[in-house]
């Protein structure tokens, strides 16, 4: 009961929220939802201790394949969505027999090349790809009506309640995952492999599930930017954007579900009110990597281990 | 009549060294079963070949007279074998009681559909009983909470036994588990070993305290330098001259 409170108030602010901030704040609240879910996502592999660096060009991989089956077959917006959550992973599952013959630091140069080359195969192959220009025009989600209200896409206040819906039913999906056996089974894969292993784990496949699943919601945020931009090319889903991811994942802390969606939070909040107010918008690379080192250096566990810090004290009192 | 588990010219070499050299014996079903030898026998290198961790360079490793060798561990976990490591090898930064969850994996498959939508609660309530008796049974029951690795040694061999526990094995190796262990924590492990084998699950024994091999086992293969020593009950290996000789040549009493 209380905790349906708890979530009936955090639903209810969501809806107020968009209401009360500026055109340019409600177009960063549709990227800050997307990009919970890319985050988040992320957290999933890590849990078996591999990180990779093509995350997010696996989240291109959805945004391309539901930009293509709606454009080019017609298909209806939302389930063109779950094609790019589906060709995502399905690509990742073709990606782990390589990646999947290396461990930590080898995995994480092996999935930096593996993104390079789909990215190469976007750039060079005009048809259906669009080269190094990309799709253009993409289908906007068709607008629609829930009796009390309108969906209509070209308002971002109306994407940012839709893609808010489709990222909290990601999210509650991954936590049932992260809670499950299953879950626990990714910690024994990445704490210990070979007591996982002698307890009749197969390390390989629960590597891959795991990869495949983070992958597959990867590919869900990248459909849902695609329609809500509409155009994507080969720079949309470069290094520069895994290097945030990164810094989101890290500032945040990837020891609990909500580390790096916290981290995530607090940075896009950093980047729109002091970056763009001070004018320093150019330099958010440089600043980001600042944070990154600093956050590292001073708060190796990073921003959920201080919020355990208050809600450890509080239940000492 | 086939043994449980059988080791045929059983033969590792690194490079240059061969640490086990065309080994040969048998397990029998509801046995305890010591193996023992001086440092550098190629106890643990014989443990590795059996449980899948390494693929033999040579022979074979049979169970129920089907061959097993060469198969990954996982594969001869699910046939039956599990195994502790000789250095307490656990998932320190996990609860006592997921450790003997992880235990129960083969058990209680997880089924990623049926977590998602909450329709495993019997499975998870099956497992979580029997990685609670598991713990129960090598008195870690009031451990659950604790994190695996801020355990005293002796409690954190016994957690590595209830792991391998917690699956129901037909064959438990056992790498030095009474190491770090007090000589009254040693007594009560021994009684649950005893105890273990009673319930039919076979045990194979690495160990150097002898008073625990001799006062448990029924039979005990001795090997040296990688080769096939001695084999017999406790009271012929005691007396068995080349054992004595082994043992004195590494320095080490055989009580
Ligand atoms: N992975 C490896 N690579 C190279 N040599 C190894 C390897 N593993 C073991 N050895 C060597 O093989 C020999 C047998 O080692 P093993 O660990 O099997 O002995 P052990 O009987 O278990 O000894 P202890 O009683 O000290 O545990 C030793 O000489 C060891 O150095
Ligand atoms: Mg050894």
């Amino acid at each position: 009961m209380r905790n349906f409170l708890i979530w009936a108030v955090v639903a209810v602010a969501l809806i107020i929220l968009p209401n009360l901030v500026s055109f340019s704040q409600q177009e960063v609240l549709v990227f800050l939802t997307i990009n919970i879910l890319v985050v988040a996502s992320y957290r999933l592999l890590t849990l078996t201790g591999e990180w990779s660096l093509g995350h997010v060009v696996i989240m291109g991989v959805g945004a391309y394949a539901s930009a293509l089956v709606t454009k080019e077959l017609g298909l209806w917006v939302p389930l063109g969505i779950l094609v790019g959550g589906a060709s995502a992973a399905f690509i990742a599952f073709l990606l782990s027999y390589p990646l999947f013959r290396m461990k930590g630091f080898y995995f994480l140069i092996g999935s930096f090349a593996a993104g390079e080359i789909i990215r190469l195969l976007w750039k060079r192959f005009r048809d259906p790809f669009g080269g190094a220009k990309g799709i253009k025009g993409i289908d906007p989600m068709p607008d629609f009506s829930i009796g009390i209200y309108q969906f209509d896409f070209f308002e971002p206040v109306s994407y940012f309640y839709f893609s808010a819906v489709v990222v909290a039913l990601c999210l509650w999906i991954l936590w049932r995952i992260e809670k499950s056996p299953v879950g626990l089974t990714f910690h024994a894969v990445h704490w210990q492999d070979k007591l996982a292993q002698a307890s009749g784990v197969n390390l390989r496949s629960y590597r891959t599930l795991a990869f495949v699943i983070a992958s597959g919601f990867a590919g869900i945020a990248g459909a849902l930017l695609a329609h809500y931009i509409g155009t994507i090319n080969p720079n949309s889903f470069d290094v520069e954007v895994m290097v945030f991811v990164l810094t989101w994942a890290i500032v945040g802390g990837t020891g609990t579900f909500y580390g790096p969606i916290l981290g995530c939070i607090v940075l896009t909040i950093l980047n729109e009110i002091v970056l763009r107010e001070l004018g320093l918008e150019q330099t958010r690379p440089l600043i980001y990597g600042l944070i990154l080192i600093l956050s590292i250096l001073f708060m190796p566990n990073g921003l959920e281990s201080i919020v355990q810090k208050f809600t450890r004290r509080k239940e000492a009192k | 009549m086939t043994s449980l588990l059988e080791v045929q010219n059983l033969t590792m070499r690194f490079g240059g060294l061969t640490a086990v050299d065309g080994l040969n014996f048998k397990v029998e079903k509801g046995h305890i079963h010591g193996l023992i030898g001086p440092n550098g026998a190629g106890k643990t290198t014989t443990f590795n070949m059996i449980s899948g961790f390494y693929t033999p360079s040579d022979g074979k490793v049979l169970l129920n007279g089907e061959e097993i060798s060469g198969l990954p561990m996982h594969h001869v976990a699910n046939r039956g074998i599990v195994r502790t490591f000789q250095h307490s090898t656990l998932f320190g930064e996990l609860s006592v009681l997921d450790n003997a969850l992880v235990g129960t994996h083969m058990t209680f498959r997880p089924n990623i559909f049926a977590a998602i939508l909450g329709l495993d609660g019997a499975a998870r309530r099956n497992a979580l009983d029997r990685a609670r008796s598991s713990l129960e049974f090598f008195g870690l029951g009031g451990l659950e909470d604790e994190l695996a690795g801020d355990l005293s040694h002796g409690h954190q061999r016994a957690l590595g036994m209830a792991v391998a526990y917690a699956s129901r094995p037909d064959l438990i190796l056992l790498d030095e588990p009474f190491t770090g262990m007090n000589p009254e924590e040693t007594r009560q492990m021994m009684g649950l070993m005893r105890r273990l084998c009673a319930e039919g699950t076979t045990i194979l024994l690495v160990e150097h305290d002898m008073q625990a091999i001799m006062g448990l086992c029924d039979n005990i293969t001795c090997m040296s330098f990688g080769k096939f020593l001695a084999e017999g009950g406790p009271s012929e290996i005691r007396n068995h001259p080349d054992v004595i000789e082994a043992y004195l040549g590494g320095a080490r009493h055989v009580a």
